[in-house]
């Protein structure tokens, strides 16, 4: 059984999602307790492998039991790098689960079961991006993943939701040709579709040198940029993710470009090899200056936003740049700072987005008076905003703190100060947009003329000199289905703070073999 | 080592307000209780700090670690009480109680609102500061640092109104920026130049080895120092005369004891611990970091000067204090060390004292200008004794503590052979008493237009502030005195911290 672990984390949702299309028409209560069922085989799989792998190294697992080389047998490969990723889509995936325990039904009054059919296929895709082995088979998971995802932007009702999610089909399949067409010409050069091989024979043989293996790389890189919404290929991310369900948005938003981070790093690690990369290419301070300019833009962008959603959208754009800078540093530092803030930079976006969408749906609002006197009136759900807020700037002892730690110290060893300057700017820019929300959650939108103690003592009596305004603590708190998640995904950011060390020691010691990273 | 001692007070004595704060949210309907766990709290507080006195004095530290560093590279959380972060302790939870009690004569006096959140992150700021104090390594250190800057914001803005609004927003933009701007690269070079190890002690040992040149080691100390801009050096200091707009009782303890003072131990720590005297004199480092705070001590005390604002004017003065601890460092030697830590209680004592007094002055009369006070003295003849007092400790006059840590600094200035700081001293001394007699003279002497308006003095004619207010700023005034007779373990702890720093 323990050996099956890897495709149980692909197949359990796979045969969720065929479930729910069939029996959820007929009676809708069929879905929920299956879409939980299936994710938390998938995450209890998962949480399983990545045992294993920290005990007794990699897991292969082929599919079928096809380990012939030859055809198309399929791969699947669990490392501590992915083993970390598939622990944390599949919490996240059981997280916006809950959360959408009545929010689907009430966002899509009729299509409740296609909604989930969808959410559990993207499960499937992203899961698959993370685990697969293979070249080829990674492209077919990526439109996967891609068509749920047009598919749960556009079921909104908003007819800018429907627009964003056919800028992001164009955008989208664009990106994943370039991936498509750089696998076939890595195929024309290696003969190879397993990463594995196509590995070893750049490493070893001469294809390393041959112009259509730079070329390849060339075209993968370009097609997962523009999937990861990395600056100036991010276009069609903000309006997506701002405008869609908000059940959408939850899982989208701290996954989707997370994954393709992944991906990069899996393509530069496992598949062209960082040797290759940083000696052969070499291009890192090109692509440092690159990311540098996409953290800053961001942040900029950030700053000008007036609704909130579409705010933390660019957010996620700068916080592309962090990871795709940290990852080309070419040091250990920052490659390992890169992959932690994967799985910081998912849970703190989970965990915004979850706040952002229950305080946009109690109030109605979807610019910052939204948030006015809301610590008054939902500390909870503002307790949950604050601790992912104070990640995203990076206070400690929260995981966005220390992942930025990792991040400058892998800039300042490879003297990359450019990059350094823009981690810091982008935290005091993220200061501002956080402290602006605050503030007026903390003390409400207009600011009275001046201080006059008999005015305010007048308001709130002599008996009265809480901050609770109405007669309960938390009488106007969300739901407990939606504020579960996100008061776990809150402590889940602290507690990734907390656990830095091993998580980073893990993952430093998966570098142990790649030396042009940097002795340990 | 043989001589730390592992156990859980630093822990306690740090959560014991933090752990308060449930139980303020809870009775915020019962302002009786919701007070009552304030108290409690500061008195547990006080008794875990004072529990760890005997072994601090004994020359041994405390020490507990919350999570381990894994690896050798993941800075570990935790917690190391010496002789500095005690006697800071000791100041900020000691002066707490006598805090809370004015708070609450204060509040109530002036019928504020939103009581609960005030105590709420008063209780969560003392944690902060106890943070610090007992920060055994950098990351613990930047960790509460950046607590108390979140949680005193709320304190600052209290008010709501516009002015509090900017106030804040200075606040949190000086502290925020240089912290994240300027300490965090700090940090971060530091650990990677020790290969990992923040600890204090350790940190200087590896450093002192890595022979750090001129130029990094010179960069080093100046983005430590600007960015634990707590400490209100210029041209970093704005914050603190913004923070003013906060209720009294938070400048009293927050901006004239814990905030502020919490900056100038960050520095202390980072010259002491982290580069250690040895590299600062090898490279000199001590002159640009000693001139750097005796111009912020010249111009603060000048523009204190021209401020008619009375809580504006001991804003500057603190900044101008706050810089006398950091030339204090900046000297090197063991007397100027044992002046500045000392000097960390002796300011606190006199300036919560002036404090105390300008709230006071504004519940009994609301009158905050200093042009306003002539004659007041009269009236309120307790809050003006107490304030002469309180000046007496900031300028350094007997009695009071100020002069014994005074003393040190001057003498610690001439074991330098510092001569030009040394004027330095001595020229900001004048300039204190310049800026603060002239405010009790006129109160109990005024002259012109306001004599004729004041009435003789007559016991039916005192307006004092409720007792809530005369009574804490009376005992700290009497504190200040007091330790001019029996400074005994203030004294004791800050020499012990010089001795052990010094080579």
């Amino acid at each position: 059984m323990a050996e099956q672990l890897p495709a149980l984390i692909l197949l359990a949702p796979l045969f969720g999602a065929l479930l729910v299309g069939l029996a959820g028409p007929r009676d809708r209560r069929v879905c929920f307790p299956v879409v939980l069922g299936a994710l938390a085989v998938s995450l209890c799989s998962a949480v399983g492998v990545l045992v294993r792998v920290l005990a007794g190294g990699p897991v292969d697992y082929f599919v079928g039991g096809w380990s012939e080389p030859l055809g198309i047998g399929i791969q699947l490969r669990v490392d501590t790098l992915n083993g970390l990723v598939l622990v944390v889509i599949a919490v996240v995936f059981v997280l916006v689960g809950v959360f959408s325990i009545r929010r689907a039904g009430e966002e899509n009054t009729e299509k409740s079961p296609q909604y989930y059919t969808l959410f559990l296929l993207l499960a499937v895709g992203v899961f698959g991006m993370t685990v697969t082995g293979d070249a080829f088979n990674l492209y077919v998971l990526v439109e996967v993943s891609s068509l749920t995802g047009y598919a749960l932007i556009a079921m909104g009702s908003s007819p800018r939701g429907t627009v964003a999610a056919f800028n992001y089909v164009v955008m989208g399949t664009i990106g994943a040709s370039f991936y498509l067409l750089g696998v076939g010409y890595l195929y024309m050069a290696t003969g190879a579709l397993n990463m594995a091989q196509i590995h070893e024979i750049v490493a070893t043989t001469g294809a390393g040198g041959s112009r259509t293996v730079l070329v390849a790389f060339i075209l993968i890189l370009a097609g997962l940029w523009t999937k990861m919404a990395f600056f100036p290929l991010h276009g069609w991310l903000p309006n997506a993710y701002g405008y869609c369900p908000s059940t959408s948005s939850s899982v989208l938003a701290p996954l989707v470009t997370k994954v393709y981070i992944y991906v990069m790093i899996r393509v530069m690690l496992g598949v062209f090899g960082a040797e290759w990369i940083f000696e052969h290419v070499g291009w890192t301070n090109i692509v440092v200056w690159l990311a540098t300019v996409a953290i800053l833009a961001g942040s900029l962008l950030a700053l000008a936003q007036t609704e909130v959603r579409k705010m933390l959208c660019y957010l996620i754009v700068a916080e592309v740049g962090y990871m795709v800078g940290g990852a080309w540093l070419a040091n250990r530092w920052g490659m390992a700072g890169a992959v932690y803030h994967i799985v910081a930079d998912a849970l703190m976006t989970l965990c915004l987005f979850l706040a952002v969408n229950i305080i946009v749906k109690r109030t109605g609002r979807l610019r910052m008076d939204a948030f006015d006197g809301l610590f008054r009136k939902m500390p909870l759900t503002m307790a949950g905003f604050a601790v992912g807020a104070l990640a995203m700037i990076g206070i400690p002892p929260t995981a966005g703190f220390f992942s930025k730690w990792y991040l400058l110290r892998g800039g300042i060893e490879s003297g990359h100060f450019e990059y350094v300057a823009a981690l810091l700017l982008s935290s005091l820019v993220n200061a501002v947009l956080f402290f602006r929300l605050f503030e007026r959650a903390f003390f409400g939108g207009n600011p009275a003329g001046g201080h006059h103690p008999d005015r305010t003592a007048a308001e709130s009596g002599p008996t009265q000199q809480g901050w609770v305004g109405d007669s309960t603590l938390l009488g106007g708190e969300a739901r407990a289905s939606t504020l579960g998640p996100l008061l776990a995904a809150a402590a889940l950011v602290v507690a990734v703070g907390l656990l830095n060390g091993p998580i980073v020691s893990a993952i430093l010691r998966y570098f142990e073999n790649m030396p042009v990273l940097g002795a340990p | 080592m043989d001589d730390s001692v592992h156990s859980l007070l630093p822990v306690w004595a740090c959560l014991a307000s933090l752990l308060a704060v449930p139980a303020i949210v809870l009775f915020r309907r019962e302002p009786v209780l919701r007070e009552g766990a304030t108290f409690a709290a500061g008195i547990a507080k006080l008794a875990f700090v004072l529990a760890m006195l005997p072994v601090v004095l004994s020359g041994k530290t405390v020490e507990c670690t919350l999570v381990e560093g894994i690896g050798g590279f993941a800075a570990p959380i935790r917690f190391r009480v010496d002789a500095l972060g005690l006697l800071f302790a000791l100041v900020a939870s000691g002066l707490w109680i006598v805090t809370s009690l004015y708070a609450v004569g204060y509040m109530r006096g002036l019928r504020e609102h939103s009581q609960t959140r005030f105590f709420a992150f008063f209780a969560v700021s003392l944690s902060a500061t106890l943070g610090v104090a007992f920060a055994g390594n950098l990351l613990t250190l930047y960790l509460f640092y950046e607590m108390l800057s979140l949680a005193t914001w709320p304190l600052v803005a209290h008010h709501q109104d516009k002015e509090a609004r900017t106030g804040g927003r200075t606040y949190l933009t000086y502290l925020l920026g240089t912290s994240i701007g300027f300490a965090l690269p700090a940090l971060v070079f530091t650990w990677q130049k020790t290969g990992g190890h923040v600890e204090f002690d350790s940190a200087r040992a590896i450093l002192a080895e890595t022979n750090l040149g001129y130029w990094p080691a010179l960069l080093l100390l100046l983005l430590f120092v600007f960015g634990f801009s707590k400490a209100g050096l210029m041209p970093f200091h704005s914050w603190l005369p913004g923070a003013m707009v906060a209720p009294t009782p938070v400048s009293a303890l927050l901006h004239a004891v814990a905030v502020v003072k919490v900056g100038v131990f960050c520095v202390l720590r980072v010259v002491s611990g982290v580069f250690g005297v040895e590299i600062l004199r090898a490279h000199d480092l001590g002159t640009v970091l000693g001139w750097i705070a005796a111009v912020t001590v010249l111009v603060s005390s000048l523009i204190a000067l021209s401020q008619d604002n009375l809580k504006r004017r001991l804003a500057f003065s603190t900044i101008g204090q706050l810089a006398y601890i950091v030339l204090g460092a900046a000297l090197l030697s063991e007397r100027a060390l044992t002046g500045s830590a000392l000097h960390i209680a002796a300011h606190a004592a006199g300036k919560i004292t002036l404090f105390f007094c300008a709230g006071a002055i504004f519940v009994a009369t609301g009158k905050k200008y200093i042009s306003e006070m002539a004659g007041l003295g009269r009236a309120m003849p307790v809050t003006f004794a107490a304030f002469f007092i309180g000046s007496l400790g900031v300028i350094g006059l007997p009695p009071s503590l100020g002069l014994i840590s005074k003393l040190h600094l001057v003498l610690g200035a001439a074991d330098a052979n510092r001569a030009g700081l040394l004027v330095v001293y001595l020229v900001s001394t004048l300039l204190n008493a310049a800026y603060f007699l002239p405010i009790v003279y006129q109160a109990f002497f005024p002259r012109g237009a306001a004599a004729a308006d004041t009435p003789k003095f007559s016991w039916r004619g005192v307006r004092e502030a409720p007792w809530a207010c005369v009574v804490p700023l009376s005992v700290t005034a009497l504190l200040s005195m007091g330790l001019f007779f029996a400074p005994g373990v203030f004294l004791k702890l800050a020499q012990a911290f010089a001795a052990g720093v010094t080579p």
